[in-house]
């Protein structure tokens, strides 16, 4: 019993390795033997490989390499290939989109030609790893439901990336691809249009990120505290509900005086991550292209409170409001 | 033998405990003052270390003894002495001590001959130091006379930026470009630079200063506002990079004062002027005094000044909002200096 109240999977099974089912006729072959990892059973399956990466998967990963070194290039040129220089300023390195200035045009490779270049192999990469993913679900016989929850978070990418700046017509105004840069961007974006936590699908976006880690808890924790009855064998008890489910739902009920069902729990934690991205992406779409400044916009609807005025108004006049000037 | 039941809880409580001391002994002691409507998060946060620290570095040196009505009644530095060109108005006694100032303030070590002829002859316009300090006496009148929107009546004297130094600390030159600037590969864009102090140490621009600072007029500078003043299609078309270069200028002048973003902005809505504090309106003057400062004064010296005091470019030196600040949202925290030496140093002083 006491195995079930350990943080770490204490049970491992060993046996032949798994090689899977028998792949259809003209499938490419798994690659890579068969292994077992003690350490990596604790927290996982034991047995590592074999994988199979398939004409999509090898593809997808050489475009994506390309991409990433073409990043790492730049980044290394712009310490003058000084090794020490890229590690002590790597998280402050970034390959940046083109210039406003050109638009929607192809700008020279110096100047953001390397970022439409590093993008697209990077766009290509994803959506053909996407295309392998729901393939292999088909092969294996199960639904696509991982498939179009990897396609949810591929919708922000391509609104950050491509729809938003298609619309807003210029290339300049998608994410630089640096760790540091990429997150002025965000913030620089949100100060540019008025402060994004008006925005109401940046809330929704939260609301479903936050919740997604709630239901993440709640729905682990239920399951491991009921898996000395079973209840880890989460399919078995959707269609036939054992006592490890009774008192799952009990305790939910007691608790908060509703319950999620054996199988509906999942589809809680699919929807809420799901939505996550895909209300994220709506948020963006909009900004710029219909909402400019989100806070006026809330004090337009009524949600943006007022406070008391601290400052006598005459001391706080735009210094700049007589002369017209707007900079 | 099944150790793990106990192995668990007792790293999870070194952790904690680890946590826990790192909290205490890393505590940085802190300030707080609330600048704005309770709730909204306007306060200045202070580092109690790094203000006592400040509070050091801007301690005033003791003001020149005051004059007698008869010292200040003799006859004009101009009649006395020749070739003065600004505070002759000033009698002997009040030119004196002024020099006497200047000297504490500016090349205590080396003395009168950092600006004035070596062999005595203190009228000679040979060092190059003398025709700065000249037109330095000029722009501190000029920012005590047309300033006033950014210095109030405590305004300036020399010893604002220059503390006892020949060149102030905080000055700026135009940065040389870096060679892979012009290549097909590596372009920087002035940003994305690890470690500099100019963007708060963050990824932002840095090249703020010539981009903003350096010109008079509003047109030639890059824009400083990008937010949108209605909802919808108010088309101002400031982009993503425009926002970046404000932030960053924004960030030398954070760290400039040693104050956060919301000693002068309601963060919510940093474009409102209604939530902000009257401090934001100082520092829009602020800018353009700066920009006016280099422009008319600081920029033009440049074919005065020997080779080792220009920039890489060949520029002249410059200020930004460090070289009098110098971390301080009030420089010298607000000492009255002026006060001591109007006759040579407000803006009707000759």
């Amino acid at each position: 019993m006491a195995d079930y109240q350990n943080i770490f999977t204490r049970v491992q099974v060993r046996g032949p390795g798994e090689p899977g089912l028998a792949l259809p006729a003209g499938d490419m072959p798994r690659v890579g033997g068969m292994a077992f990892s003690d350490l990596l059973g604790r927290i996982g399956n034991a047995q590592i490989g074999p994988i199979h990466l398939g004409g999509l998967g090898i593809v997808s990963l050489v475009l994506g390499v390309l991409g990433f070194n073409i990043i790492g290039l730049n980044m290394l040129a712009q310490v003058n290939w000084n090794p020490i220089e890229f590690i002590r300023q790597l998280f402050w390195l970034s390959l940046d989109p083109p210039d406003p200035k050109y638009g929607l045009s192809w700008p020279p490779l110096g100047e953001g030609g390397w970022y439409m270049i590093a993008g697209q192999l990077i766009t290509l990469s994803i959506l053909l790893w996407w295309v392998k993913m729901y393939r292999r679900a088909i092969q294996l016989g199960m639904g696509t439901h991982v498939a179009w929850a990897f396609a949810s978070a591929i919708w922000l990418f391509l609104v950050l990336g491509f729809f938003r700046p298609l619309l807003m017509g210029s290339w300049s105004e998608a994410v630089p691809f640096g760790i540091f840069p990429h997150l002025d961007w965000t913030a620089a974006f949100s100060i540019r249009y008025g402060n994004l936590f008006y925005n109401p699908f940046h809330a929704l976006s939260i609301v479903f990120l936050y919740g997604s880690t709630l239901l993440f808890a709640m729905h682990a924790a239920t399951i491991l505290a009921v898996s000395r009855f079973g209840g880890d064998r989460e399919i078995e008890q959707i269609y036939d509900r054992g006592t490890a489910s009774e008192r799952a739902g009990l305790f939910w009920r007691w608790t908060m005086g509703f319950n999620a069902t054996m199988e509906s729990i999942h589809r809680w934690a699919w929807w809420f991550a799901v939505l996550c991205t895909l209300t994220g992406g709506i948020g963006i779409l909009l900004t710029g292209t219909v909402v400019d400044n989100w806070y006026l916009w809330a004090v337009k609807h009524d949600f943006a409170p007022a406070y008391p005025e601290m400052f006598p108004a005459d001391s706080l006049a735009d210094p700049a409001a007589g002369s017209g000037g707007a900079k | 033998m099944n150790r793990e039941p106990l192995l668990v809880p007792v790293i999870i409580g070194a952790v904690l405990a680890f946590g826990v001391l790192a909290a205490w002994f890393l505590k940085v002691p802190s300030e707080k003052t609330q600048l704005g409507y309770r709730g909204v998060g306007m306060e200045l946060v202070e580092n109690k270390r790094t203000t006592a620290k400040l509070k050091a570095t801007n301690e005033l040196p003791e003001p020149q003894p005051a004059l007698d009505p008869e010292e200040i009644a003799g006859p004009r530095a101009s009649e006395v002495y020749e070739n003065v060109q600004v505070l002759g108005d000033l009698s002997e006694a009040q030119f004196n001590r002024i020099m006497a100032a200047i000297t504490e303030w500016v090349s205590p070590e080396q003395g009168c001959v950092y600006c004035h002829n070596e062999e005595g002859n203190f009228a000679s316009d040979d060092n190059y130091a003398k025709i700065v300090s000249r037109r330095m006496f000029q722009m501190t009148q000029h920012i005590n006379g047309q300033w006033k929107d950014h210095v109030g009546n405590v305004g300036v004297t020399c010893y604002t930026c220059h503390r006892g130094k020949n060149v102030p600390e905080y000055i700026w030159f135009d940065a040389k470009t870096p060679k892979q600037e012009n290549r097909m590969l590596g372009r920087r864009d002035s940003q994305n630079e690890g470690g500099l102090k100019s963007s708060g140490y963050s990824s932002l621009p840095n090249a703020h200063y010539a981009s903003f600072l350096a010109n008079v007029g509003d047109d030639k500078n890059r824009r400083i506002r990008v937010q949108d003043k209605a909802a919808l299609d108010s088309g101002l078309g400031a982009t993503i990079q425009d926002t970046e270069w404000t932030y960053g200028l924004m960030m030398h002048m954070t760290e400039s004062l040693g104050v956060n973003c919301t000693f002068c902005h309601n963060s919510r809505a940093f474009g409102s002027w209604e939530q902000s504090t009257p401090q934001r309106v100082n520092a829009w003057h602020g800018i353009r005094m700066v920009r006016d400062l280099n422009a008319a004064f600081l920029e033009p010296l440049k074919p005065v000044y020997p080779d080792k005091r220009l920039g890489p470019t060949g520029d002249a030196p410059k200020a930004n909002c460090t070289t009098c600040h110098q971390h301080v949202s009030k420089p010298l925290y607000g000492a009255e200096m002026l006060k001591d030496y109007l006759a040579s140093l407000s803006p009707t002083a000759k």
